[in-house]
């Protein structure tokens, strides 16, 4: 009977997380599809549209999905071979007793609170651009980038380290053993061996750097531009919706839900072009 | 060639090494330094004022109340929920879409559970801006985190426990409650952890949800913020970086201990496991 | 397709088997068992009886444990295995009552490794009973004294009770863990190649402890060591290929089998 019983209570428990992954879609979806399911606004203006004025009504979102996938990408080209190496250096060439040091610390920096990566960027990178690059303003797509490849670099080195780790001694002694060089073998034999471990971790930054809000809001600068060099002041689309849901209602509302949806399936897309890169790497 | 070609792929593995870890010091070098004078007794028990830089007491509450609500909740659903998986469920269709689900809810970015959130307990159930409504939106955030760190901990308790213990003619809740769990705890304990971190450092989410009043709350159903939304609304509202800093350096002390306590426990207790 | 089998030749088996004395313990009948697709065990058949050691023996993956885990049922804990046929412990088929928890009270198994719970000896031993829901500190210390003793192993840990039990030697671990399988006060106990992980002073001692404790207890005991199965049980069944080929007394096994596959086998010749 208590057998059951609690059988049941476990299982209940576990349909939480499908029941919530339900109702956050349900609802975002719902929120976000209704403009234009109901109230006739078109979908491809929203996402080519070049204007967001929303007391005109006009809800384009074109210029913050380009920030967006330019803050993604241009994050992810610095940081991912920054903290692959790192990551490598840590598991293969540093000495025991700095790395014991030094990949705590990394591990401890990934937990630290994303916000002080963004007052850090605009205390010091910030100025620094607008200094050195002659800028109005340093708030800017440069300015995202660079903090974003620093956010992400801990999540990246914590992650691809204990994947290199745990690939086995053999494979190493077995390249080393014909006469390969030593970084020869780190690059021809563990880093493919490791490469699940290193897509997951470059997988885990690139969600850390697209879904960061509150940091970006801090040195992004915020405007409603197409941006057309590194120097622009941009708003990607996760600011976007923190600035403005504060005080939308209505029509206003549902198109930052259906920016939310936006956003969304961007992961989606990203992460679904990661694993077919992942893939193909491996033969 | 071949020589030339390692030196150079050498040389950037300490130069990438360099560089991060540079920077990475340079982060924390840079907020502790900033932000440490303004650190005593009173900024840290000390009530709110707009005026200078204020106490950050009612933050700190805040944080603790969130934590403190979301854990109650997340915990115990996460573990049976772990439990339901790794010790009850017969593996098929079902166990894969809650598995999928898990998966899918740790990928959500935290701007689009604030926005959930936002439309789900703030309106929709009427919480309005309030710590409740936020513990609940980072509930669901750390369900996932619980439930995993929970599975991979009961997978490692061998499986000589459970048929030890059933063929002493135990039931299954008696062996879940007497063996299985005692020998997972570490593990779990090491989730709640990592979950209490996520929950501190959580910003966009608890932004959307619990607002940014800030001032001691008077209950759950009260608006306020936490450590890491100050701190992020004095950057963006005055631009007072020292003050940003100050609460930084709070939110890295408590990122440290978590930490220590997570290697300590997970140590301790693997020693208590005879 | 089995169970309406079981079912029609429950009340003749009965019957028959009132009037063959205290003798059988066990009644195996027409065992199928399959895990998913693939059959483990085919039609075995075999009488056990009570206050012997019985030994199982053959090569590797012919089914033996598989065997002896249906007896308690602890196949039930994994997915997709199917049994048809039937197992009478004491004239009950086993797998028609739904108290699996009350057949394992009464059938002990002992583990290939000794697998004792990262407790104290003491809440290791206690550890059952306390299921059974004895609280009496009093009741349970003389439970795990007399089951201390029962295996042999009172007077080497008398004064460390409240240590840990993974302190111990793998031979005492082994020892404890049939003590807390004494500890139930079962009426047979199952050992699935019990000193394959000792060395063989410890696996010396439990084979003593073994002819003891026959006084006591039906015991069935899979080994992989012929002088082992020769020196202590009394009857042994070889088992090929999920068949049982030959089940005799032990000393007719060994001396002089029916089966060629039992001769090869015994003298060493294959397995
Ligand atoms: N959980 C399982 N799932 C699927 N097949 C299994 C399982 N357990 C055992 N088998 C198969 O059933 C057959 C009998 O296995 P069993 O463990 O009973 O052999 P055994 O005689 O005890 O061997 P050993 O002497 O090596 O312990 C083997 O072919 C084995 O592969
Ligand atoms: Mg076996």
């Amino acid at each position: 009977m208590l057998e059951k019983l609690s059988g049941r209570v476990f299982l209940f428990c576990a349909l939480l997380s499908v029941i919530s992954l339900l109702l956050i879609v349900g609802f975002v979806f719902y929120k976000g599809s209704h403009p234009f399911v109901a109230e006739g606004y078109s979908f491809l203006d929203f996402i080519f549209g070049m204007d967001w004025v929303p007391s005109e009504d006009k809800f384009g979102i074109f210029p913050m999905i380009v920030a967006s996938l330019f803050a993604t990408m241009g994050a992810l080209i610095l940081g991912v071979p920054v903290g692959l190496f790192t990551a490598i250096f840590l598991a293969e060439i540093a000495p025991k007793r700095v790395a014991k040091i030094i990949s705590p610390a990394v591990q401890l920096l990934a937990g630290i609170p994303s916000v002080l990566y963004g007052v850090f960027g605009l205390a010091i990178i910030v100025p620094f651009l607008q200094n050195n690059l002659g800028l109005v303003k340093g708030q800017s797509l440069l300015a995202v980038i660079l903090v974003l490849a620093i956010m992400m670099l801990p999540t990246i080195v914590t992650v691809a380290e204990t994947a290199i780790r745990a690939v086995p001694k053999m494979y190493r002694e077995g390249s080393l053993a014909l006469g390969a060089s030593p970084i020869g073998t780190i690059f021809k034999v563990v880093v493919p061996a490791a490469k699940s471990g290193i897509m997951a971790a470059i997988v885990l930054g690139l969600g850390r750097a697209i879904g960061e809000t509150m940091a970006v809001i801090l040195v992004a600068g915020n405007s409603l531009i197409l941006p057309t060099s590194l120097t622009d002041s941009v708003r990607p689309l996760t600011t976007n919706i923190a600035l403005e849901m504060g005080y939308a209602f209505g029509t206003h509302q549902e198109m930052l839900f259906a920016t939310g949806i936006v956003l969304f399936s961007f992961i989606l897309l990203l992460n679904f072009v990661l694993a077919k890169i992942g893939s193909k790497g491996g033969k | 060639m071949r020589k030339f070609k390692d030196h150079l792929l050498r040389g950037c593995l300490w130069a990438s090494a360099f560089l991060t870890v540079a920077v990475l010091i340079i982060i924390v070098g840079y907020i502790f330094y900033k932000g440490f004078r303004l650190i005593d007794f009173n900024f840290i028990f000390g009530d709110y004022s707009p005026v200078g830089h204020g106490g950050i007491w009612p933050m700190i509450v805040t944080t603790l109340y969130t934590i403190f609500i979301s854990l109650i909740i997340a915990t115990p659903i996460g573990i049976l929920a772990a439990v339901y998986l790794q010790e009850y469920a017969k593996q098929g269709r079902l166990v894969r879409l809650i598995r999928y689900a898990t998966e899918s809810l740790t990928g959500i970015p935290s701007i689009i559970y604030g926005l959930f959130g936002a439309v789900f307990f703030v309106t929709t159930l009427k919480f309005g801006m309030s710590i409740i409504a936020a513990s609940l939106t980072l509930t669901i955030i750390v369900l996932p985190v619980i439930i995993r760190t929970t599975e991979e901990a009961l997978k490692t308790v061998p499986q000589s426990y459970r048929e030890g213990s059933l063929a002493l003619g135990t039931t299954k809740l008696q062996t879940l409650y007497k063996v299985i769990l005692p020998s997972a705890m570490p593990g779990i304990l090491s989730g709640i952890i990592l979950s209490i971190g996520r929950i501190v450092g959580e910003s966009a989410a608890i932004f959307l949800t619990a607002g940014t009043v800030a001032a001691m709350p008077d209950g759950i159903f009260s608006s306020a913020r936490t450590l890491t939304v100050h701190s992020f609304l004095v950057t963006q509202e005055s631009g007072d970086i020292e003050l940003a800093a100050a609460v930084g350096i709070v939110l890295i002390v408590i990122i440290l201990i978590l930490n220590f306590l997570a290697t300590f426990i997970s140590k301790r207790l693997n020693k208590a496991d005879y | 397709m089995g169970t309406t089998v079981i079912e029609r030749k429950d009340g003749v088996r009965k019957s028959q088997m009132k009037q063959q004395s205290g003798g059988t313990k066990i009644n195996v009948k027409d065992l199928d068992l399959f895990y998913g697709d693939k059959q483990a065990l085919y039609k075995v058949a075999l009488d056990i009886h009570e206050k012997e050691v019985t030994a199982l023996i053959g090569p590797s993956g012919c089914g033996k444990s598989t065997f002896l885990r249906s007896l308690n049922r602890m196949n039930d804990l994994i997915d997709g295995v199917k049994i048809t046929g039937d197992i009478m412990i004491d004239n009950e088929n086993i797998y028609e009552t739904n108290d699996v928890i009350k057949l394992r009270t009464k059938v002990g198994m002992v583990f290939q490794k000794p697998n004792l719970f990262p407790m104290s000896i003491y809440d290791n031993v206690a550890y059952g009973p306390r299921m059974q829901g004895i609280k009496s500190k009093k009741e349970l210390n003389e439970i795990v004294e007399e089951s201390l003793r029962g295996a042999a192993i009172w007077d080497e840990v008398k004064d460390r009770l409240k240590t840990s039990a993974l302190g111990l030697s793998g031979g005492q671990q082994q020892r404890v863990c049939i003590a807390r399988a004494i500890a139930m006060k079962p009426e047979i106990i199952l050992m699935d190649e019990p000193t394959s992980a000792l060395d063989p002073i410890s696996t010396l001692k439990v084979e003593e402890l073994i002819a003891n404790m026959k006084k006591d207890y039906t015991i069935v005991i899979v080994t992989h060591n012929m002088q082992q199965a020769a020196r202590v049980s009394d009857k042994t069944a070889f088992f090929l290929n999920g068949e049982i080929i030959e089940y005799d007394e032990t000393n007719n096994i060994f001396s002089m089998p029916k089966d060629q596959r039992t001769e090869d086998y015994v003298t060493g010749r294959f397995g």
